[in-house]
């Protein structure tokens, strides 16, 4: 067989496969943003310009939703990232039983989104809530708080579990990266009588930063388009205070308003593209593309 | 100093130790919850050790919710697209690794594209192909989108595990007389076979775990996953929370088995496949 026919004969079926389940139904879903299409009223479909847009900039639950977005990655993610250094930090030296302590603290990086959020409204309960429990014990509250269904709360709940879920991925990846660093480089930073402190910020740091910008820009990019931990922990609730675009574009979609659900899909599509043109131009890096 | 350094390591301690009892405790008290009696449960003050344990929850859904069929759909859809995954992603990252070709630059491009798209634009015309196709409440509907799902992330892994066996190994095999083909499966394939049993350990819990696709596609009960079971039980019994966490206990326990065994791999795959891109 020649080379050439054997290359593209590999790749035929990852091309099928992707052509016609990810690229054309991406591209016809961007389509649909500028249509009329529910579900169950198919006979009047039709293009209607920006008309989408329009009723998502006044629906107050679409603005919500987006304010919610912008808090729900930030602090995820700076307390994901923040903690998921720490431990990795802690970690980077071997040590007897790392392996079993590792299995401890990285298994929520194993479970869905959605059992997650499961869990943590038991957890958050507000009668039989563990959580609840345990602050009245300690004699941080005095009463219950309902932590789920109190508007002034149910986003910071949400923003909890999430941290709580996502720090795994973090201390796997930077610790990964933390044990590339040639043990030489430290020799060095010894022999010219640097401390701790300096050694992290001249050696360690430099080194670990095309990790880290690779996976806070993915991190960013998979926190505000994964809407599964916020349907199984609140569904949105109480009263939209908890909608990110993510979720609430599921709300739409299974209610069958593709026509909305795929306009706010349009305007999640170019806040991402906007803040990662941003984000690669800030942080100088063009290789963090290749990940 | 030396006090000092010890101070600073006892911190390090407390910190891993308080660490490890916020990650493990959620997930004890969700198996916890499975193994008490209904009214303690729900009884104050909560009991942080069941005074009885009981199967009851466990039974519950296995003889009323029928978790036997959803477990019995996941595992099948899981496996089918993860094999298929793996067939396809093989061909793709050794091709992808061995070879410079014209357009191999803006296939890894188009490979690392699609995991930034946001998936759920396409989930609307992705249903009406589907139900186009006669398609819909079908398993093969799934087995089709997780495969197609997971091609992209796995060639991505794979292609690293390939970069790191030289390819004088297949070229001696070549000059033996063995078809580059022949060479690929007989010799290469077999060092290779960690880095493979993770990226499947890897489509396969992703596919084990999805939940929107399945909530769409799949209407009929008996052709249920494991997620969209749960869905439809947190729908039905509000707050069963004896039943809800029986059988989270059981729809984590494989994930958490195969990611003890595949972590190291997992991780190598993942660092590989960033570091070479």
């Amino acid at each position: 067989m020649k080379q050439r026919t054997f290359i593209w004969l590999s790749l035929f079926p990852a091309f099928l496969l992707l052509g016609v389940f990810t690229f054309y139904p991406f591209l016809r879903g961007v389509l649909m943003a500028f249509q009329h299409y529910e579900l169950f009223d198919q006979r009047n479909i039709d293009f209607v310009g920006l008309d989408n847009f329009v009723t998502a900039f006044k629906d107050s639950k679409f603005l919500t939703a987006l304010e919610n977005s912008v808090y729900w990655v930030f602090f995820s993610l700076i307390f994901q990232f923040a903690i998921g250094l720490a431990l990795a930090l802690m970690l980077k030296k071997q040590y007897r039983g790392r392996g079993v302590y590792q299995g401890f603290v990285f298994y929520s990086w194993a479970l869905s989104g959605f059992l997650i959020g499961l869990i943590w409204k038991w957890l958050f309960n507000s009668q039989y809530g563990v959580i609840n429990d345990l602050l009245l014990k300690i004699g941080l509250i005095d009463d219950r708080i309902g932590f789920l269904s109190d508007p002034h709360w149910a986003m910071f709940s949400v923003i909890v579990a999430n941290v709580w879920y996502g720090i795994a991925f973090f201390a796997i990846m930077l610790l990964a990266a933390l044990q590339s660093v040639p043990a030489e480089l430290y020799e060095a930073a010894d022999i010219d009588g640097a401390n701790a402190f300096r050694k992290f910020f001249n050696v360690t740091l430099p080194y670990i930063m095309p990790t880290i910008i690779a996976t806070t820009l993915l991190r960013v990019i998979w926190i505000f388009n994964d809407p599964t931990l916020i349907y199984g922990m609140t569904n949105g609730g109480p009263a939209g205070s908890t909608h990110v675009l993510s979720s609430l574009l599921m709300e739409r979609l299974l209610a069958g308003n593709y026509g909305m659900a795929s306009a706010i899909g349009v305007i999640m599509l170019a806040i991402l593209m906007l803040y990662t043109v941003f984000y690669l131009f800030v942080t100088k890096s063009e290789k963090v593309g290749d990940f | 100093m030396k006090a000092k350094a010890a101070t600073l390591k006892g911190l390090k301690i407390l910190y891993l130790a308080l660490h490890m009892i916020v990650m493990a405790f959620p997930l004890y008290w969700i198996v916890v919850t499975s193994l008490k009696p209904k009214r303690e449960i729900f009884k104050l003050p909560i009991t942080y050790w069941p005074s009885t344990f009981t199967l009851d929850n466990f039974n519950r859904i296995f003889t009323v919710s029928k978790f036997q069929v959803y477990i019995m759909n996941s595992l099948f859809v899981s496996i089918v697209s993860a094999i298929c995954v793996i067939f396809i992603s093989i061909l793709c990252a050794y091709v992808m690794a061995r070879f410079t070709f014209r357009g191999h630059k803006q296939i890894m491009l188009a490979f690392f594209l699609t995991q930034m798209l946001p998936g759920f634009i396409s989930l609307a015309p992705l249903y009406l192909m589907m139900s186009k196709m006669g398609l819909t409440n079908t398993r093969l509907s799934l087995i089709i989108l997780y495969t197609t799902m997971s091609i992209a992330f796995s060639t991505i892994m794979l292609r690293g595990f390939f970069q790191r066996i030289p390819s004088s190994l297949e070229e001696a095999a070549m000059i033996d007389g063995c078809s580059r083909i022949s060479s690929l499966f007989r010799i290469i394939i077999p060092v290779m076979l960690p880095g493979i049993a993770s990226t499947f350990i890897f489509a396969f819990v992703q596919n084990w775990n999805e939940l929107f696709m399945a909530v769409m596609f799949i209407d009929t009960n008996s052709l249920k996953t494991l997620p969209v079971g749960m869905n439809s039980f947190v729908l039905k019994f509000d707050i069963d929370w004896g039943s809800m966490s029986a059988g989270t206990v059981i729809s984590v326990i494989p994930t958490i088995i195969m990611f003890a065994f595949a972590q190291r791999y997992i991780v190598e795959g993942l660092t590989q496949g960033a570091e070479k891109g």
